[in-house]
């Protein structure tokens, strides 16, 4: 199962014109904390979508409602066209949202294998190890990933290897939209081009991709579109392609103000987003 | 032989002999302290290690020994449960109660006994899951509570001897084994292990995964039935292994697998490594909690009804004094570590074997109780010593 979800795509198919994902209105608070405010968000099957903001922001409670882990106060959130709830993680799972978190929340006492496959293992009656090992090498040799072996604890793992499990952890089960909470922080110039390459190659198959990053770099390298939000609100949603280094930073910054897009935004679907085969 | 295959076959055992080596340190040191123990008690009085009185060991090991297991999965979970000494003795009472003054068959009374444990360890698990409130308060509460129950269910006479004919007090005190079941038993479990690994290394191999020497599993599966073999022969010398001893075994090995080798058992160490990493991974937290508070004011009652059948009697004192604070002990002596997410059902064996060879021995020596209890209190604050510097190691090594 888990490890198709890097195979080519047979056929792109004709691009579909519903947002895989959508957030419409979404508002947060933790006490007097407005972490989202008002929040409109559309995610299109086959593109990546960056989220930009400084510290603060709401970037994480924004992944954290997708991912079901905390509950919004108010809006909307569709899937696929129909509007649903995401009360807990193992909603948000089977809808097919797959989330790589800031704070990794891999088990530390656990393997390799047995994070990776935590919550979804292959068990009949027993648990089948051998078959999960064995997809655990190959998930973990598709994404060039240097562990020295899977029956080790992620306790003995360096930043970097954990990163890496978290992000193969995603991709089992085969998700329709993967989120990656700053997947690049803790690494290394060789990692950070395998996971931006990982991104790439989850567009093409298909996927949606919500990429959080403070670093602009691998922002304009990958997204085809970039969200930015300021204090909680929304602040300008913009084509890669069509937007400078310094726009997305004064939008960053709340140098420019940009209204959000109207409720129903000005377009049905990507705008030509990344080389149309 | 292909010279690559020797090499990586090489390299196959040497790393394997590493692992257990470094791995599996964590009983390690139980088993030495176990072998200091009985050799300075064999020093001190020579019938410590007869065969009557290891006989005697390993029957007063079954019921704070099942508890145990117990206390092995709440520790698990990084949580604890005080009142399974209360449970235990809850449980002799309804089943001393129910036997002599209901009039209920054996049956009824032992089902009636686990029904009140596994509401119990419910209402400790929806107390602990909807509201939050620590285990430690909520088990200290039990732990009060359920005393007053079990005075309550005993009601004013207060101490009931159990029929001597009963079948639960001749299985906890004279049925034992014949040597040759004994000894094919033993047969039976090390030829079970061998079997499984001889297996597992079958689907390895058709997996395409690295392998480990047959011969070590081998070796093991010979280890194990030697030692057996060695022990069922010298208690045999006296009355034999006991049928309440081998039950409490069947149990850690069943508990061992259930707690390695399922979907289940698995949630439970995840939860104990990590509730909110578990939580995110879509595991029902709440439903673990639950259902491990369940098993264990279960098994509580469990090494309750086996101390009454052991004991003949039901009094106030059932599952009162050093019940509690044995099985937690051995727990934790075992390996267990009390800050979840590390330990395994064996640690309930080793634990509880550390605990009673020293009441034993100290006893056999005379030492008044007051002895005893100081003794076992320091052990029991030595194993943790061990479990906190142990983690804190783990902590530097970038292990934690
Ligand atoms: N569990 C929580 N309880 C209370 N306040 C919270 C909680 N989580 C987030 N916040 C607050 O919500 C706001 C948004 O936090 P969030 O983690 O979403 O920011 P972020 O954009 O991810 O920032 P960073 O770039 O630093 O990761 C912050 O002001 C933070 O203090
Ligand atoms: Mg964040």
């Amino acid at each position: 199962m888990s490890v198709e979800a890097l195979a080519p795509l047979a056929s792109p198919g004709p691009v579909d014109r519903v947002p895989v994902l959508s957030m419409r209105g979404i508002s947060k608070s933790f006490g007097k904390v407005q972490a989202l405010d008002d929040i409109h968000l559309d995610i299109f099957a086959g593109e990546v979508v960056a989220i930009v903001g400084d510290n603060g922001a709401g970037k994480s409670t924004l992944v954290k409602i997708l991912a079901g882990v905390h509950p919004a106060d108010e809006g909307e959130i569709e899937f696929e066209g129909q509007a649903v709830q995401i009360p807990d993680p193992s909603t948000s799972r089977a809808l097919g949202i797959a989330t790589v978190f800031q704070d990794l929340a891999l088990c530390d006492n656990l393997d390799v294998v047995a994070n990776l496959f935590l919550g979804r293992e292959i068990a009949g009656v027993a648990l089948d190890e051998e078959e999960m090992e064995k997809d655990a090498w190959e998930l973990l040799r598709q994404l060039s990933a240097r562990i020295p072996s899977v029956r080790v604890p992620i306790a003995a793992l360096s930043g970097g290897q954990r990163q890496t499990v978290a992000i193969a952890r995603s991709l089992i089960g085969d998700p329709r939209v993967v989120i990656l909470d700053e997947p690049t922080a803790a690494l290394g110039v060789a990692q950070t081009a395998e996971v931006l390459n990982l991104i790439e190659r989850l567009r093409e198959r298909g996927h949606g991709v919500v990429l959080i990053s403070h670093n602009m770099a691998d922002v304009q390298a990958v997204a085809d579109r970039i969200i930015v939000l300021r204090l909680g609100r929304n602040n300008g949603d913009f084509l890669a392609s069509e937007v400078g280094y310094e726009d997305i930073i004064a939008a960053i910054t709340g140098a420019t103000e940009h209204a959000r897009p109207l409720p129903d935004p000005p377009y049905r679907g990507p705008r030509r987003i990344g080389p149309v085969a | 032989m292909h010279p690559e295959s020797a090499r990586s076959r090489a390299a196959a055992l040497v790393d394997e002999v590493r692992t257990r080596l470094t791995g599996n340190l964590g009983s390690l040191p139980v088993v030495v302290g176990l072998v200091i123990i009985w050799a300075a008690f064999q020093v001190m009085n020579p019938s410590f290690l007869s065969a009557d009185n290891l006989v005697n060991l390993t029957l007063q090991c079954a019921a704070g020994g099942t508890i145990a297991i117990g206390v092995v999965l709440v520790l698990l979970l990084g949580q604890i449960d005080l009142s399974v000494g209360s449970v235990s003795g809850l449980a002799a009472a309804i089943l001393g109660v129910g036997l002599t003054q209901l009039g209920w068959p054996l049956v009824v009374a032992i089902l009636a006994a686990l029904a009140a444990g596994a509401a119990i360890g419910l209402l400790y698990g929806l107390l602990f899951t909807r509201f939050g409130v620590p285990s430690f308060i909520i088990t200290l509460a039990g732990l009060l509570g359920v005393l007053g129950l079990q005075l309550k269910v005993l009601g004013p006479n207060g101490s009931i001897n159990l029929p001597a004919d009963s079948p639960l007090v001749l299985f906890a005190t004279s049925w034992f084994l014949p040597p040759w079941v004994a000894y094919l038993l033993s047969a039976f479990w090390a030829g079970g292990m061998f079997t499984a690994a001889v297996l597992r290394r079958r689907r390895r191999l058709r997996a395409g995964l690295t392998i480990s020497p047959l011969g070590w599993q081998a070796a093991k599966a010979g280890g194990l039935l030697v030692l057996c073999v060695l022990a069922a022969s010298y208690l045999a010398t006296n009355r034999g292994v006991g049928v309440m001893f081998v039950f409490f075994i069947v149990l850690v090995i069943v508990m061992d697998v259930v707690l390695t080798r399922t979907r289940w058992g698995r949630e439970v160490y995840a939860v104990g490594g990590s509730v909110e990493a578990a939580r995110r991974a879509g595991i029902r937290v709440g439903r673990v909690y639950i259902s491990v508070f369940v098993l264990c004011s279960t098994f509580a009652v469990v090494g309750g009804l086996l101390a009454a059948g052991r004991l003949m009697s039901v009094n106030l004192n059932s599952g009162a004094g050093d019940t509690n604070l044995n099985a937690i002990a051995a727990a934790v002596i075992g390996g267990t570590s009390l800050f979840g997410g590390r330990g395994s059902a064996w640690s309930a064996l080793l634990g509880i074997t550390v605990i009673q060879s020293i009441s034993n021995g100290l006893t056999l020596l005379n030492l008044d109780s007051s002895i005893r209890y100081m003794i076992t209190g320091g052990v029991l604050l030595l194993a943790v010593i061990i479990d906190s510097l142990s983690r804190r190691s783990r902590a530097a090594h970038g292990q934690a």
